[in-house]
């Protein structure tokens, strides 16, 4: 599915010349991961044990353990790993002699927790002012929720993507993949590099306050919108979406083998497919009157009305259920329509187009005869391309590198070190 | 100074993915140029909802919601003058973005290499549903589609029911998260070494970062994922219950065995509570379906902000499953200044979503609301181009620029 690369920690990245030192769990782990995959020297930095993430399943051939979980292998592919116990002086001052090196601090610890370690942003930033730190947390620094607990699902129903998620007849349901923190982290990346751009004009770092539940009311189209102006609230719609007070788009159907994503609204794009499958339904004898009457094009994006869908969905349903979800898929590419499989994980696996532009990577990796197959760049670059520098780092694997070679410790400190748990 | 102070932004986005993507420059410093034409008017320009509930294309929230700050610049790429007033845009911009189908650009000669030549170290940034290149490169489709082509469709919904889509043109809210810190990267590059470059993002690919453990899984394990509502793999309870009043929710989630035991405190032990089937972690996992159960006739007497307020302060990770109401409303989205209000002359007063992180040391600005159609055509002619207004006023009587007059009644 995908050759095999070597991985090479010396390839030129777009922000090759800067550090990252990643103090984030699973919570805050992919802001570090794009800053790594862009060229930064990203640092992990593990409590004496590893991360949390790692403890996150599935693990590869259901073995629990530090380097088998597949969340970790995803997140920390291209970033370094070092050990440090925050909870001791001897790590603390570790950290300190580290932030000199360091561009960027990330950290996804909840409100208040590096302060409490006398490592609050005011601290760092009297070693380091050009240095900038990231926080992600699940509702930011400060307000009456920023001392709550929210996991994965509190935090996405708490943002609203939830209500809207889901059949009418039943509970809202969340992302069927944890996304509220992913959101968070990865908003972080921008707001990094926002101050990165700022620092380069002034010389001065800054404090950057993610929230997770900001980042994911981002994700809800115009819901907020049309409560704000109509006093609209939407609902879930399982195949259906409500985008307005009385407008509807219609997106999955069933076909013969399993399910299709058919954009079925107004709009010079999804029109101009809708128009598409009414002549393509004509052809196949299985066309409808009043829907050739209509142009598609000629009316909004998300404007066709309850009434509308009403009297039109039974008879695309039925041209839906007489075909397979890859003859619909060949159709919709010769006819262009917008419509496309609903796949699994095989699919996605498979996918012609993937393969075609080589997107899988296979990742060699220590502990494990067989390479590591991972998703490839996030974008391509004609002059600076995403490249695989490291495998997802076992843990501290990288102490030595950085607390002997870089800091100049000697080895029989960092056994002594060890053996006061401070790495 | 501003964060992005100096950039300038030739921006061909449109719909939701690019505008997006945009939006954040545009807040943070940057000039934005935005680039529309009556005659293949913007989507979301037709989305609602509308000031006053009144289709028109300058009357949408949807649309505004992107668009803040950025100049409306009106012109027509089927002219061939056209693509030379842009070509002079080019020479003005250092960063130049389009979400077209690939192979829009090229087809009006405004390739990457057809940029280079005007302006060499530009950096132009493409986003498209699958990429440049490969089988299905031009196959045309919006988010809520590539929802469904990424995987996150068939993981989201109940096992015994047909997949749901997440709601909205769900991947166009993530991808922006990947492509800003690479534009953003890219110019720094640009900074340190002279050289601009080509950023193509396929958002499948993007979006498949939001998804990889799972895809992984069948990759090295050829096993699949399953849809499985709101359940945890390994916790319970995890899971929406009933509240008070007509469709309301609030979420329970039980991750340690601190979590259960504090719920158990704010129900006041019930005795059921008590009982080997839900003593530990596993059995609890086990027992799951009468577990829902259970709480569920707890909480459906509760108010559902009583609830979590309540079992937030007992320790028990709980919220309120928001509506949109509740999320415009919502007092902590109110204390970071979410929602931001701007006056527009047609959609009215209505909310911005600004930035989800704040930097201590930039805040971001809302100058203006979005731009009606070729609203700033003369302006960004006049002070960018240098163009005297007799030369902006013969090319709107050609056809070539747009300006803001009212289009005719469809």
């Amino acid at each position: 599915m995908a050759s095999e690369s070597a991985c090479r920690p010396d390839r030129e990245g777009m922000l090759s010349p800067y550090r990252v030192l990643d103090l984030s769990d699973e919570r805050g782990i992919l802001c570090g991961k794009i800053l790594a995959d862009l060229g930064a020297d990203v640092i992990q930095v593990e409590p004496p044990g590893g991360s949390s993430a790692r403890r996150i399943g599935p693990f590869y051939q259901d073995e629990p353990g530090p380097d088998s979980s597949l969340f970790w292998w995803s997140y920390a592919v291209n970033k370094r790993s070092i050990t440090l116990n925050l909870h001791t002086a001897d790590g603390q001052a570790l950290l300190k002699r580290l932030l000199p090196t360091a561009d960027f601090l990330v950290e996804s610890g909840p409100p208040g927790e590096l302060a409490s370690l006398g490592l609050g942003y005011a601290e760092l930033a009297e070693i380091n002012p050009s240095l900038i730190v990231v926080s992600i947390t699940p509702f930011g620094q400060s307000g009456p929720y920023a001392g709550y607990q929210a996991p994965d699902l509190v935090g996405i129903g708490m943002a609203g993507l939830m209500y809207v998620t889901g059949d009418p007849d039943r509970p809202p349901v969340r992302v069927g993949f944890p996304h509220f923190y992913l959101h968070g982290a990865a908003a972080g990346a921008t707001g990094a590099m926002l101050a990165h751009a700022h620092r380069t004009l002034t010389g001065a770092g800054q404090y950057v306050d993610v929230s997770c539940q900001d980042a994911v009311a981002r994700a809800l189209a115009n819901a907020p919108q049309s409560y704000a102006l109509d006093g609209a609230i939407i609902k879930r719609q399982g195949s259906y979406r409500q985008t307005g007070s009385d407008n509807y788009m219609r997106i999955t159907w069933q076909c013969s083998d399993g399910y299709v994503n058919f954009l079925f609204s107004g709009g010079a794009g999804a029109g101009a497919s809708a128009n598409n499958l009414v002549r393509w339904m004509a052809e196949e004898g299985m066309g409808d009157a009043y829907m050739e009457s209509l142009d598609f094009t000629k009316w909004g994006y998300g404007t066709i009305t309850l009434e509308m869908m009403e009297r039109m969905v039974p008879v695309i349903e039925r041209f839906m259920r007489t075909h397979t979800k890859q003859e619909l898929f060949d159709g919709a590419v010769s006819r262009r329509l917008l419509l496309f499989p609903v796949a699994t994980p095989r699919d996605i696996c498979n996918d012609p187009q993937l393969a075609a532009r080589d997107y899988f990577r296979q990742v060699p990796h220590a502990a494990f005869d067989e390479p590591l197959t991972l998703p490839g760049p996030f974008a391509n670059s004609n002059a600076c391309p995403i490249e695989l520098r490291y495998p997802p780092p076992m843990v501290g694997e990288h102490n030595r590198a950085v607390y002997v070679d870089e800091l100049g410790l000697r080895p029989q400190e960092l056994v002594r070190l060890r053996e006061f748990n401070a790495v | 100074m501003r964060p992005l102070e100096g950039l300038k932004v030739l921006d061909f986005c449109w719909v939701a993915v690019g505008p997006m993507t945009t939006s954040y420059l545009a807040e943070y410093g940057a000039t934005v140029v935005r680039v529309e034409s009556r005659l293949r008017p913007e989507v979301l320009r037709s989305a609602p909802p509308f000031g006053g509930n009144v289709r028109g294309p300058n009357r949408s929230a949807y649309y505004a919601n992107y668009n803040a700050n950025k100049f409306g610049f009106g012109l027509n790429m089927a002219h061939p003058q056209g693509v030379e007033i842009v070509r002079r845009f080019v020479a003005w911009a250092d960063l130049v973005t389009e979400n077209f189908t690939p192979g829009t650009l090229e087809k009006w000669g405004l390739g990457y290499d057809d940029l280079c030549a005007v302006k060499p170290d530009v950096i132009l940034f493409s986003t498209s549903m699958l990429g440049r290149g490969g089988p299905h490169s031009r196959q045309p489709g919006f988010g809520p589609v590539l929802s469904s082509l990424s995987g996150m469709t068939g993981l989201t919904g109940w096992p015994d029911r047909p997949p749901t889509n997440p709601y909205g043109a769900y991947t166009d809210f993530i991808v922006p998260r990947f492509a800003i810190p690479t534009i953003i990267a890219a110019l720094d590059y640009r900074r340190r070494t002279g050289r601009g470059q080509h950023i193509d993002i396929s958002q499948l690919e993007a979006s498949l970062h939001f998804l990889a453990p799972p895809v992984v899984e069948w990759a090295m394990m050829g096993r699949e994922a399953e849809r499985c509502g709101n359940r945890h793999p390994s916790a319970a309870p995890h899971g929406a219950y009933p509240c008070r009043g007509d469709d309301c929710w609030c979420t329970i989630a039980c991750l340690s065995e601190a979590h259960w035991q504090a719920l158990c405190g704010a129900m006041e032990q019930p005795a059921w509570s008590r009982e080997a089937r839900f003593a530990t972690q596993l059995s609890r996992k086990a027992h799951e379906n009468a577990l829902d159960g259970l709480i569920a006739e707890w909480t459906q007497d509760w108010d559902a902000h009583d609830l979590m307020h309540t079992l937030q302060a007992a320790g028990v990770p709980a919220g309120v499953v928001q509506t949109n109401r509740d999320v415009v409303e919502d007092p902590q989205l109110a204390h970071r200044g979410h929602f931001v209000y701007l006056d527009h002359p047609e959609v009215g007063r209505h909310p911005v979503q600004r930035s989800e992180f704040h930097l201590s040391a930039a805040a971001p600005e809302h100058r203006s609301p979005a731009p009606l159609l070729g609203q700033h055509t003369a302006q960004v002619c006049r002070d960018i181009l240098g163009m005297s207004d007799a030369d902006i006023a013969a090319l709107m009587q050609e056809g070539v620029l747009e300006d803001d007059t009212p289009l005719p009644e469809a």
